[in-house]
């Protein structure tokens, strides 16, 4: 019996409380739309706040490699090495890992460096390489790509070929013979431990560093000319990670990988933790600022509100409302505006925050389940925070006064 | 048995005086107009009877109760349990429907009832208006719609401030004619008007005049001639 008296009592208040809401909807739509316009600002804040390190880790993650793993000693590093290195790295974290092997070879009987490498995770690592031409490829193993200062000295140009040559692995570079042509001189050569092959320029790199006096080739490719197994003597990683995220990093690899020694590139990392650490207190500012002028807005408005309807607050306490209950009733419409004007902002707040992401980044981003409550949450404590004020001045209307009119 | 009585009550704002020194005694079931020109003093004294206000000085003993030295908040349980309140411009919360203004007088006193918030729309004649809302409804139905309310958790005392001042004949009738039904129930009827018409359909009619009672006039012997009379001109 007290609970169907309690719930028939419920149900009058959210009836009163929805009543208003749906009947005096045109009143109460630039409240909703000022919650609203703050929960899309909060939430897409909030959104690219959280989304900023991967977002900026990925953008830095252009500027190159930001984790320098080498071989502990004399050794090099082998694939299975390499596979636990990404395994504990973790394949969502790896933006680019390419091993490398460099390989002196002649070219017209002068010695230039062969790169060999994984081409495809180079490119990851190194997005900010200018390549005339374009890019080698694992499938066809023939294009390479020439350092701007080779090709200047070799007169190369793409499509040109050009033929190396160099001793295979283990064996020893025998000077030619002067009293031998040079055909026969070749013929030698291929008959001992050596190799050539002819290779064709698909594209010149410029970095304006040391790269430009380099030959890229697949990695694959070049243990197979040399007559080797796979042999890294450096791996280039560029990973998602802050400073600290990276220290731990290498300090793991250290430890699980002890043949492995990684460098982390300082420099690189600490620019991207200093301007993440600006952007997020740029993006708390704003979101500070977001939430006192929402709620000076709802403050505001719950003050309109409460004037305009003095008349019907005063006819309730005529009616022997207590002060507790018609200020409840009010703050219950409150709580409505927050909730609708915050599942409101929480889909703009993602749309806006994926324009921004987009047009910014160029990247899209990631909607985080969690931010529905949360914005709601926050925008129904702040309306009712920013109605407390208004509200109470329900106590202040005297029924015999205001319904006479005077 | 009185239900009412005021006793050397006085109410003054500053210089002024709205009540002097008023007694009154209003038995249960007794139907009584205040009149009386502006300024008299009529609606101070309908605050200070319907719980909003309270006396200077004197007593106020409403159902055997001395109301005059009760707080605000048992002022608003009092009038919640003993008073129902009829209002010149009506005042129904514009977004409730006819029913729903009724059930809220309900809720603020015990349990909202819409079956018998429908009743009470129907003895007013307003069950088919039930769902419409105070925009919808005419002048008089809004007031019936008001009555209704007042009515809906049998208070002891109905208080009308000026009920018909903002009514047409046809439906000041209505309303007056309701009264008579209520007054035929048993139910305490305390009304201020202007309206001679009114006042004189009344038991009983008491006169203020700068805060004073001037006049205390016993109709019981016109007040059946007064109602027929009243009933017949808003039929006409």
């Amino acid at each position: 019996m007290v609970n169907s008296r309690h719930g028939s009592r419920k149900r009058m208040y959210w009836r009163m409380v929805s009543s208003s809401l749906i009947r005096r909807a045109s009143r109460l739509i630039i409240a909703v739309l000022a919650i609203a316009i703050g929960a899309t600002i909060l939430s897409g804040l909030v959104t690219i706040y959280y989304d900023i390190p991967e977002q900026l880790g990925r953008e830095f993650r252009s500027y190159g490699a930001n984790l320098i793993v080498l071989p502990r000693g004399e050794s090099k590093i082998t694939r299975e090495s390499m596979r636990t290195l990404r395994e504990l790295v973790g394949d969502s974290r790896i933006v680019g890992m390419a091993p490398y092997r460099y390989q002196t070879v002649k070219i017209n009987e002068q010695p230039y460096i062969i790169a060999g490498t994984d081409l495809d995770q180079a490119k990851n690592n190194s997005p900010f390489w200018y390549i005339e031409g374009e890019w080698g490829t694992h499938e066809d193993t023939s294009r390479v790509m020439v350092g701007h200062e080779i090709a200047t000295t070799l007169g190369l140009n793409l499509g040109d070929s050009f033929m190396v040559q160099g001793v295979r692995y283990g064996g020893q570079a025998e000077a030619s013979r002067q009293d031998l042509s040079a055909e026969e001189n070749m013929r030698r050569d291929s008959a001992r431990q050596n190799f050539h092959r002819t290779f064709t320029v698909c594209g010149i790199v410029t970095t304006g560093g040391a790269e430009e006096g380099f030959i890229f080739a697949d990695i694959d490719m070049l243990d197979e000319l040399i007559g080797d197994t796979f042999r890294a003597e450096v791996i280039e990683c560029s990973v998602v990670a802050d400073a600290n995220e990276l220290s731990a990093l290498s300090g793991k690899i250290e430890s699980d990988i002890p043949e492995l020694m990684p460098r982390a590139v300082r420099r690189l990392t600490q620019s991207q933790d200093i301007v993440l650490g600006k952007l997020q207190a740029l993006v708390l500012l704003v979101t500070v600022v977001v939430l006192i002028i929402t709620m000076i807005s709802v403050y505001t408005t719950m003050m309109a509100m409460v004037a305009e309807r003095r008349r019907e607050i005063a006819l309730k306490k005529a009616l022997g409302a207590e002060n507790r209950l018609v200020m409840s009733e009010l703050l219950g419409e409150g709580v409505m505006l927050g909730l609708i004007g915050g599942a409101l902002g929480v889909y703009l707040g993602f749309e806006f925050a994926q324009r921004v992401s987009l047009n910014v980044f160029g990247r899209a981003i990631n909607f985080q389940p969690a931010l529905i409550p949360a914005t709601i949450a926050v925008f129904i404590a702040i309306t009712v925070l920013a109605s407390i004020i208004p509200v109470r001045k329900v106590m202040d209307i005297h029924p015999a006064i205001v319904l006479k009119g005077e | 048995m009185p239900i009412l009585e005021l006793n050397n009550v006085s109410k003054i704002y500053g210089n002024l005086k709205a009540l002097a020194d008023i007694n009154l005694s209003v038995n249960a079931g007794d139907w009584l107009s205040i009149m009386g020109p502006s300024g008299s003093g009529k609606t101070t004294m309908i605050n200070i009877i319907g719980c909003m206000d309270t006396p200077s000085t004197g007593s106020v003993i409403l159902d055997g109760v001395d109301i005059s030295k009760e707080n605000a908040s048992s002022l608003t349980r009092i009038r919640r349990d003993k008073i129902g309140l009829i209002f010149q411009q009506f005042h129904l919360i514009s977004y409730l429907t006819a029913v729903e203004n009724v059930m809220v007088a309900q809720y603020y006193h015990s349990m909202p009832d819409e079956e018998e918030a429908l009743e009470a729309l129907a003895k007013v004649g307003l069950a088919d208006r039930a769902r419409h809302l105070p925009a919808q409804l005419s002048g008089g139905e809004q007031q019936r719609v008001c009555i209704a309310r007042a009515l809906i958790n049998s208070p002891q005392i109905l208080l009308g401030d000026e009920p018909t001042g903002n009514l047409d004949e046809e439906n000041e009738g209505i309303v007056v004619d309701i009264f008579r039904r209520l007054h035929d129930e048993g139910v305490t009827i305390i009304i201020v008007t202007h309206d001679p018409e009114v006042g004189d359909v009344a038991q009983r009619k008491i006169i203020l005049e700068h805060g004073r009672v001037i006049d205390d006039i016993d109709q019981s012997a016109t007040f059946g001639e007064a109602l027929k009379l009243k009933s017949k001109e808003s039929r006409a």
